[in-house]
């Protein structure tokens, strides 16, 4: 009975705790999106982190798209092989590419980049103090340090996911003529006749929620962050892996409402 | 001078969890007053300051800046309450992705909008204030020793010309000679701006050079305040064994009592 009551209790205790943490991410939500549209922002901050966040992303995003693009071609050859439908690869590399792979790709590698440093700079920040320096200078740090992150990420993941799925694209067009024997007119003018502009608007829709997820989780964390270099550590990971579930679980919703007619 | 203290806490409690930190803190600090207030670590010296910052929340008690309640204070209030204050943070807390300049200028350029080359010639006039040449100017936190960090500390907290300034334990982990410097250096800059001040600190000898007032901080309670020519004669068994520095007497540390 004691063991059925201490394994209630323990449910009982992670549950609190769950929904005290949404609470707590909410919280933090609200008020940075408050702060988004309310003077001043901080434009040269904003261009800064577009750097960090974009230009930096762009060889692990791009040699992430180009081997992705390569396999998939590949591996929709030899599978469409069996049912003598290799023709269907072109339309099936730019389908998968632009409406899933481009932009949860680009996510998870920007999130594994971009979440960890941003929680690792702010953990470090929140632990020397200098978070309670900005404060104390008079300068907002949802303003000065989260509004510059959230605005550059949700404006440099689109683009980054147009690099990704231009590239990965290339990738299967390279596969597909240099080792599989496709024309490369034939190739492009599926891969352009397949391509509808829902596709690509659902690509960028995805790419802008998956930057807002990987500023906020990366924020969140650093920010929140406690307890000296150990603490700086645990807000890095916990800001990579909550961002990979919530880009994961976010690219769910929207397939579904986008294309689950 | 004025009757209405610059700084004023009534009954302001702050707990974390079971373990009540503050226990209804009761002080006024007078406008150019400089106010030391000693006690051990852990003693919850820099949660009163954070209190009186707004960084940190009380849960019972009243604060007020200039008769002007601050706890709960937002925008544009807040703004103007915190534009009052400058500190000096015991870690240095500089920004590490500034220059030193950048760094003193701060809050001169962010928080008052001042054209950044007239920033940065007053950024090296309070450089020069505290004994470091423009050749640290364009220097990195990081490439600093700790008694320059906290000399560039001092330089950003004065910047502003604020009138009220927080020292956090200013001379904790430099030599007794760096220490006589910045204690010297807080002296004269307070001086010189007329500020009030609120130094936190276990450094005797910061508060026989800094302090007008001194007040003890013990379980979450001041103890014991009055003027510094009167610790050494407090006739508080508590003060004594602070000052002197003690193991034997009333205050029990943790390991002791293990």
């Amino acid at each position: 009975m004691n063991a059925l009551v201490e394994f209630f209790a323990t449910f009982g205790r992670f549950f609190i705790a769950g929904l005290a943490a949404v609470g707590d991410v909410a919280r933090f939500t609200a008020i940075a999106l408050s702060h988004c549209v309310r003077p001043p922002l901080y434009f040269r901050l904003i261009g800064r982190q577009m750097l960090h966040i974009g230009y930096f992303s762009l060889p692990v995003v791009g040699m992430t798209a180009i081997f992705t693009g390569a396999a998939l071609a590949q591996q929709i050859y030899v599978g469409s092989a069996r049912f003598n439908a290799e023709g269907t690869v072109a339309a099936v590399v730019v389908i998968a590419i632009v409406r899933e792979l481009g932009p949860v790709l680009a996510g998870l590698m920007v999130a594994g980049r971009v979440s960890s440093a941003m929680a690792a700079e702010m953990g470090t920040m929140r632990v020397t103090e200098q978070i309670d320096a900005l404060v104390t200078l008079s300068t907002d740090p949802y303003k000065y340090l989260i509004v510059p992150r959230l605005y550059a990420s949700v404006l440099t993941l689109p683009l980054l996911v147009i690099v990704a799925n231009l590239i990965g694209v290339f990738g299967g067009f390279l596969i597909a003529t240099q080792k599989l024997g496709f024309s490369p007119t034939t190739y492009l003018q599926v891969t352009v006749d397949f391509l509808e502009s829902v596709d690509v608007v659902s690509s960028l829709v995805k790419a802008a929620v998956f930057g807002f997820i990987i500023a906020l989780m990366g924020s969140y964390h650093g920010y929140n962050s406690s307890g000296g270099a150990q603490g700086v550590g645990k807000a890095t990971t916990n800001a990579v892996v909550s961002a990979f579930i919530m880009i994961l679980l976010a690219n769910l919703i929207i397939t579904v409402n986008l294309f689950g007619t | 001078m004025s009757t209405t203290p610059k700084i004023s806490l009534r009954g302001v409690k702050k707990r974390f969890g079971s373990k009540i930190v503050l226990d209804g803190i009761d002080l006024d600090v007078m406008p150019g007053e400089s106010v030391v207030v000693i006690g051990g670590s852990g003693s919850g010296k820099s949660v009163l300051i954070k209190c009186i910052l707004g960084l940190m929340t009380p849960e019972e008690g009243r604060i007020t800046i200039d008769g002007a309640d601050a706890i709960g204070m937002h925008g544009k209030a807040r703004e103007k309450i915190l534009s009052k204050f400058g500190m000096l943070f015991q870690g240095g807390a500089l920004f590490d992705s500034l220059t030193v300049w950048q760094n003193v200028a701060f809050g001169l350029i962010e928080a008052r909008g001042m054209d950044k080359d007239e920033a940065r010639v007053i950024a090296i006039e309070k450089l020069a204030r505290v004994g470091l040449g423009s050749d640290v100017a364009e220097l990195r936190p990081d490439e600093l020793s700790g008694g320059m960090q906290k000399r560039v500390g001092l330089a950003r907290a004065i910047a502003t010309e604020p009138e009220i300034i927080f020292f956090d334990e200013p001379t904790t982990g430099l030599d007794p000679i760096m220490a006589d410097v910045i204690n010297d250096l807080i002296t004269e800059c307070v001086r010189d701006l007329g500020a009030t001040t609120i130094t936190i600190t276990h450094d005797m000898s910061s508060v026989r050079k800094i302090a007008d007032r001194a007040a003890m901080l013990y379980k979450g309670k001041i103890i014991w305040q009055g003027p510094k020519d009167q610790i050494d004669n407090s006739g508080n068994a508590y003060v004594d064994q602070f000052i002197h520095g003690h193991a034997e007497g009333p205050i029990q540390m943790d390991i002791l009592k293990s």
